[in-house]
């Protein structure tokens, strides 16, 4: 990250960086508004099982960005994230079933729930560190499948809730397939643009000092508890309105949906990505839901061999995560857009 | 625009003639019948990744004797992990971009409630689900979903009726897992046990899936003065309970209920010794059970796990399981003749008379009408020797009162 502003700004000193002739800013918005195009078209070109998947795919993207909130730009590591997705999940299930709330209520409750519950939970771990705080994270991830089996006239035991899929409102010509997708979608950006408003500035500077000297943060003025705890809180609510919506979309939650394996692979979609990396959140979310399904159209021996591989092989090509490679990807062309200019100059 | 809509009409007849003459649905062609299914291959659960496996070599047998009416069983199975958004994600792949005839015996009642609901919207045959829960049979509500095993209710049944006609006095203690599974047991065997119920049941104790031991349910039931236990715990509080129960000389006549009843992950730990007596029920032959050993329906299976699945392990019960449901499949295909529309399917599936199969117990008959959709409701108790569980005794049969 460093050397990288540092290089930019080498480079920028003689002239604004340009490639073919558009400025840095205008590709990241041209990119943007591609991408967002690509995303709304989707549910025109695909099928309603792909659709399914992308809509996950969108759901992990928010879990990741909540995640890398907390681990990638904070350092706080959580092997447990799992229990708060769980806790969106089951908080939107009980309010559709038990009360009857419609979906649209009950999505920005789990939210704030789980804002709530991640805000309590970060304060007893603001006395952990490190991998301390990972096994104490874990330990959640390990209790919340039992925990759910435990209040059972809620949460209907192991054999878990069904929903009913949503039906697109206002009479939209959609499928509910296509409505649970733009829903999701719409959700995505919107916290995607709040994560970037939030990461951007003071808040963001001082989260990310937290993380690189906390007590030279503490000097400066940082209050470090209450922001540790206020990350906690932002990151569960991330992935507890991800889990609230995914739960939505396969319209069923029971324990075995939320073991331990789901906080796992949280952790390694937002190492994949790419750690403090908001563009990372999407690709490692790209990660997680297709290598395992590739790994078996490869290997029904070994699925999980084969996904090994992967992972070995992404980490090697790419230490830095996804992001990081694109990162360095782009800086490549910047530099080879710059020089022609400079050497026109001189 | 005439010459237009014109196209357009031709088109749709042409694409309509093709369907209205074959009359099948997504899945079957002249030469393949596809069947989807998803297994947990990795996972908690993967213990049961064998009854995948042993399935795709019984259909890899019938392929080459020739398939069914000439077509050849394509058998796609997908890893869900045990993890119910898996289960769905790879059942929808199987219905809607693999366009499989049927989903066949997807394993756990997670994944099959996952699905439950999106099975019967498609109007997509969820056959011979591998779960015990008694909801698998509600063809009024579910008509498109049918479980295989004697479901909980059922087994439960069976042990209340040996009890009213073989033991005198009874004094019924009962420890179950305080939930679903649980209480779905509990209720059959009060069902079956009907008026005499309120009378013989002295105890009931219940525990938590997150308690650590069972210990003082146990000292409380022999307290109670029982002289019959009925055991509904899952294989860590079963072991538990046995042991328990042989530390502080309790001797009830010990039912074990079938979830908990495995000798390799039960009876072992909790000591061989102390599990001698335990009584539980079974509906197939148990390849260590030295009463089949000239059986032909056994020496078959020995010699199709031999050709077809030599790396399956023949003590392991799953596997005359997967060769049992696979086989069941196989009739209901080859009954519904030339006529592979899902509904067909469905319909032979609801109207099995009296099927007999090698591998089940000897006078074991499976029976569905569209008004059951229970295959498999009969069952044999078997006491547990020291070594392995030996049948005794009549069969049972839950569906008669």
């Amino acid at each position: 990250m460093m050397e990288g502003t540092a290089s930019a700004a080498r480079i920028s000193a003689p002239a604004r960086p340009t490639v073919a002739g558009l400025s840095v800013w205008s590709w990241t918005i041209g990119g943007l508004v591609l991408v967002i195009a690509i995303a709304c078209a989707l549910p025109l070109l695909l099928s309603g099982f792909k659709l399914f998947q992308f809509t996950q795919v969108l759901g992990y993207a928010i879990a990741l960005l909540g995640l890398n909130i907390l681990t990638g730009y904070n350092g706080q590591i959580s092997l447990g994230h799992g229990a708060f997705y769980a806790l969106g999940a089951y908080t939107t299930a009980i309010m559709i079933d038990k009360w009857s709330v419609p979906y649209g209520f009950a999505i920005p409750v789990a939210g704030v729930v789980c804002l709530v519950a991640g805000f309590l939970f970060g304060i007893p771990a603001l006395r952990l560190e490190g991998l301390y705080l990972a096994l104490a994270t874990f330990a959640l991830a390990l209790a919340v499948p039992q925990i759910l089996k435990y209040f059972d006239s809620w949460t209907g035991g192991s054999q878990g809730i069904v929903l009913s899929k949503p039906q697109a409102p206002f009479g939209l010509p959609l499928t509910s397939d296509q409505w649970l997708y733009f829903l999701t979608l719409g959700t995505t950006l919107l916290l995607f643009l709040f994560g970037w408003n939030l990461l951007r500035g003071r808040i963001g500077r001082a989260i990310v000092a937290i993380r690189d000297h906390p007590i030279a943060a503490e000097t400066m003025g940082i209050n470090s508890a209450l922001y540790k705890s206020l990350v906690f809180g932002v990151s569960a609510c991330y992935v507890g309105i991800a889990g609230a919506l995914v739960g939505l979309a396969v319209a069923f939650v029971a324990p075995d949906s939320f073991n331990v394996f789901l906080s796992i692979t949280l952790l390694v979609g937002i190492v994949v990505g790419g750690l403090a990396s908001i563009s990372g959140a999407l690709f490692g979310a790209f990660f997680i839901q297709f290598v395992p399904n590739w790994a078996q159209d490869i290997s029904k021996a070994a699925p999980w061999a084969i996904y090994g591989v992967f992972l070995i092989a992404f980490m090697y090509l790419m230490p830095r995560g996804i992001s990081g490679f694109f990162h360095r990807l782009w800086r490549r062309l910047l530099r080879a857009g710059a020089k022609p200019a400079e050497l026109k100059r001189s | 625009m005439s010459l237009r809509r014109l196209f357009a009409f031709v088109l749709a007849v042409a694409l309509a003639l093709p369907a209205g003459a074959f009359a099948a649905d997504p899945g079957v062609t002249a030469t393949e019948i596809k069947i989807g299914n998803t297994n947990p291959y990795s996972g908690p659960a993967s213990a049961y990744g064998t009854i995948g496996k042993v399935i795709a070599a019984y259909f890899k047998k019938v392929n080459d004797e020739g398939g069914i009416n000439g077509r050849k069983i394509n058998f796609i199975s997908y890893d869900d992990g045990y993890s119910p958004p898996k289960a769905v994600e790879m059942v929808r792949r199987l219905v809607e971009e693999d366009q499989v005839l049927l989903i066949f015996q997807l394993l756990g009642t997670p994944g099959n409630s996952a699905v439950h609901k999106y099975m019967n919207q498609m109007k997509v045959p969820q056959l011979f689900s591998a779960t015990g829960a008694t909801k698998w049979n509600d063809p009024q509500n579910f008509p498109w979903t049918m479980g295989w095993q004697p479901n909980y209710q059922s087994e439960a049944k069976i042990y209340a009726s040996y009890l009213l006609k073989n033991i005198q006095d009874a004094k019924v203690g009962i420890l179950y897992q305080n939930d679903d599974y649980g209480k779905d047991y509990l209720k059959g065997f009060k069902d079956g046990l009907g008026d005499a119920a309120k009378k013989i049941v002295v105890m009931e104790q219940t525990y938590e899936v997150t308690d650590p031991t069972i210990d003082s349910q146990i000292v409380n039931l022999k307290n109670s003065g029982a002289n019959v236990f009925f055991n509904i715990t899952t294989p860590k509080f079963a072991a538990q309970a046995i042991k328990k129960a042989n530390e502080i000389g309790w001797k009830p006549v010990h039912f074990l209920n079938n979830v908990g009843a495995s000798i390799g992950a039960v009876l072992k730990p909790a000591g061989l010794e102390a599990s001698k007596g335990v009584i539980t029920t079974q509906y197939a032959k148990d390849p260590l059970d030295p009463q089949f050993k000239n059986d032909k329906g056994m020496k078959d299976w020995l010699a199709f796990m031999k050709k077809y699945y030599a790396e399956g392990n023949i003590a392991d019960a799953a596997n005359v399981y997967g060769y049992s449901v696979a086989q069941t499949l196989v009739h209901v295909l080859k009954q519904a003749g030339n006529d592979f529309s899902r509904a067909n399917v469905m319909k032979q599936a609801a109207n099995m008379k009296n099927l007999e199969l090698p591998m089940l117990l000897p006078g074991i008959k499976i029976n569905t009408s569209p008004t059951d959709f229970a295959p498999i409701e009969q069952g044999r108790l078997a006491k547990f020797t020291g070594e392995i569980y030996e049948a005794f005794g009549e069969l049972y049969d839950a569906s008669k009162k």
